[in-house]
């Protein structure tokens, strides 16, 4: 196999550049801290008036009380979308975003699905993701993206009158906002659950090597 | 002399309002501070166990800054010119949920024959008014969107008097920072002055063409599409602008003082 774009880079260094730069390690941890506060916050926010006909068990709510999640929500917004922008912006910037998650076929995917199902997937290059990564890592960028945009018009559906129409109104953001929250629910105990059966992923988003 | 003649009885009553202002909303709801206990159980343990706890006072505290952070990002981003959506009246919800912290058994009854506004603070003509003298202004009417801070949503209409020409009327200093709302059911609130002159703001005095009912907030609610819910008080007996942050009934308790949507 060829060099990867990443070693490219970092030619002249003796020592083998980090898996993940610090930079991606430290968003990552703020990104699950904020998506944790904001999924079990909602949650007790969506039990004030639920929109399909089924509560999420108060213990594993945050806040409280309507206000106390609501608090919670509108303060750990703030690091879900500072950090999201800084993590975007990084990854544009780098080119990261670029060698690491394209390029990107159907093909690919199914290949490597196939692959990843039969147990014939190999993790040697921890540096190169296999496409069925590729695909879940985008995945969950434009989701978070999108709870990000229906939850702005949640929250001032006025004041952003075109992000509430690109939504469809209102009431179509609430589901939008909610199908969205179920699936990077999903994403993440699939991803926790691919993490357990390759320890050492956990390790490189930690430290150094 | 002694200090506390000296208190005119205004003030001592100023005072007094004041105190219980802070203390009721407390008293009555002894579930509030068990509410932070609650908060820090599960997901709050996980977040912060790599951080110092001192007191829950402190997140509670830290969470309270963010929320007035809310409030001026959300001025900032309030434009007196944005206007709600309007809908037409096929869309209205019928019947209009009635919502309160009470059951609709225990809405108010005021008598519409002696009511009267009281209007007081920065304004210039402090005369109280009559439900017939508000009926006699120029009345505006609209079809939108109420949205409940739980979430919920539904269509309504409401008429009455533009509140940025009622302000205009009493000669309101509309370079105040607040207006507070006194109600007939003890709820209170206040709102920003941009809001208060916002061309959807109104002194809502019916509902989808009859009297505004005793359920909806007779004999009036001050309507705000720009607004949730909470921030729109009915059975309005006060209104009063002021510098001085006037806070509300939910707003003290913990839910966002400027609630704009």
């Amino acid at each position: 196999m060829s060099l990867t774009a990443d070693r490219a880079i970092h030619t002249p260094a003796t020592r083998p550049p980090p898996i993940h730069p610090a930079w991606v390690r430290a968003a990552h941890w703020l990104n699950a801290a904020a998506v944790l506060v904001m999924v079990a916050s909602g949650w007790r926010i969506y039990n004030a008036s639920p929109l399909f006909g089924f509560t999420f068990p108060e213990a594993v709510t945050l806040g409280g009380w309507l206000a106390g999640a609501l608090q919670w929500h509108f303060a750990a917004m703030w690091l879900l979308a500072a950090n999201g922008l800084v993590y975007l912006a990084l990854n544009l910037a780098t080119g990261r975003l670029f060698h690491r998650f394209l390029p990107l076929s159907p093909r690919g995917v199914l290949r490597d699905m196939a692959a990843a199902l039969r147990g014939h997937l190999a993790h040697d290059d921890a540096r190169r993701y296999n496409q069925v990564q590729r695909l879940a890592y985008l995945f969950a960028m434009f989701d978070i993206a999108l709870l990000v945009v229906s939850g702005l018009v949640l929250w001032k559906s006025v004041q952003f009158g075109m992000l509430r129409e690109l939504m469809g109104g209102y009431e179509a953001a609430r589901r939008v906002h909610f199908v969205a929250m179920a699936v990077l629910v999903g994403f993440v105990a699939l991803h926790l659950a691919m993490v357990a059966l390759v320890p050492r992923t956990l390790r490189t988003m930690i430290v150094k090597s | 002399m002694d200090k506390r003649s000296r208190l005119s009885t205004a003030d001592a009553e100023l005072a007094l309002r004041e105190a219980r202002r802070l203390l009721v909303p407390r008293m009555e709801r002894p579930g509030r501070r068990a509410f932070l206990a609650r908060t820090l159980s599960l997901g709050g343990l996980a977040l912060l166990s790599g951080c110092e706890v001192t007191s829950q006072a402190g997140v509670e505290q830290a969470l309270s800054a963010v929320s007035r952070f809310n409030d001026n990002v959300q001025g900032w981003l309030f434009d007196p010119n944005t206007l709600a959506p309007t809908y037409p009246e096929s869309m209205i919800t019928r019947p209009f949920p009635f919502n309160a912290y009470y059951a609709v058994e225990d809405a108010p009854e005021v008598d519409g024959t002696d009511y009267r506004l009281e209007v007081a603070g920065r304004v210039a003509d402090r005369r109280p008014w009559r439900l017939a003298d508000l009926r006699a202004l120029p009345q505006a009417e609209q079809i939108t969107r109420h949205i409940c801070v739980e979430g919920w949503s539904a269509i309504g209409r409401w008429g009455g008097v533009r509140f940025s020409d009622f302000l205009a009327r009493i000669g309101a200093d509309t370079t105040a920072r607040y207006v507070g709302f006194k109600c007939a059911d003890d709820y209170y609130t206040s709102i920003d002055m941009p809001t208060a002159l916002h061309p959807q703001t109104l002194l809502a005095l019916s509902y989808d063409g009859r009297t505004l009912p005793r359920e909806y907030g007779f004999p009036m609610k001050l309507r705000m599409p720009t607004k949730l819910g909470y921030k729109n008080p009915k059975h309005v007996r006060a209104i009063f602008v002021t510098d001085t942050y006037p806070g509300g009934y939910w707003e003290d308790q913990g839910y966002n003082w400027f609630g704009g949507s």
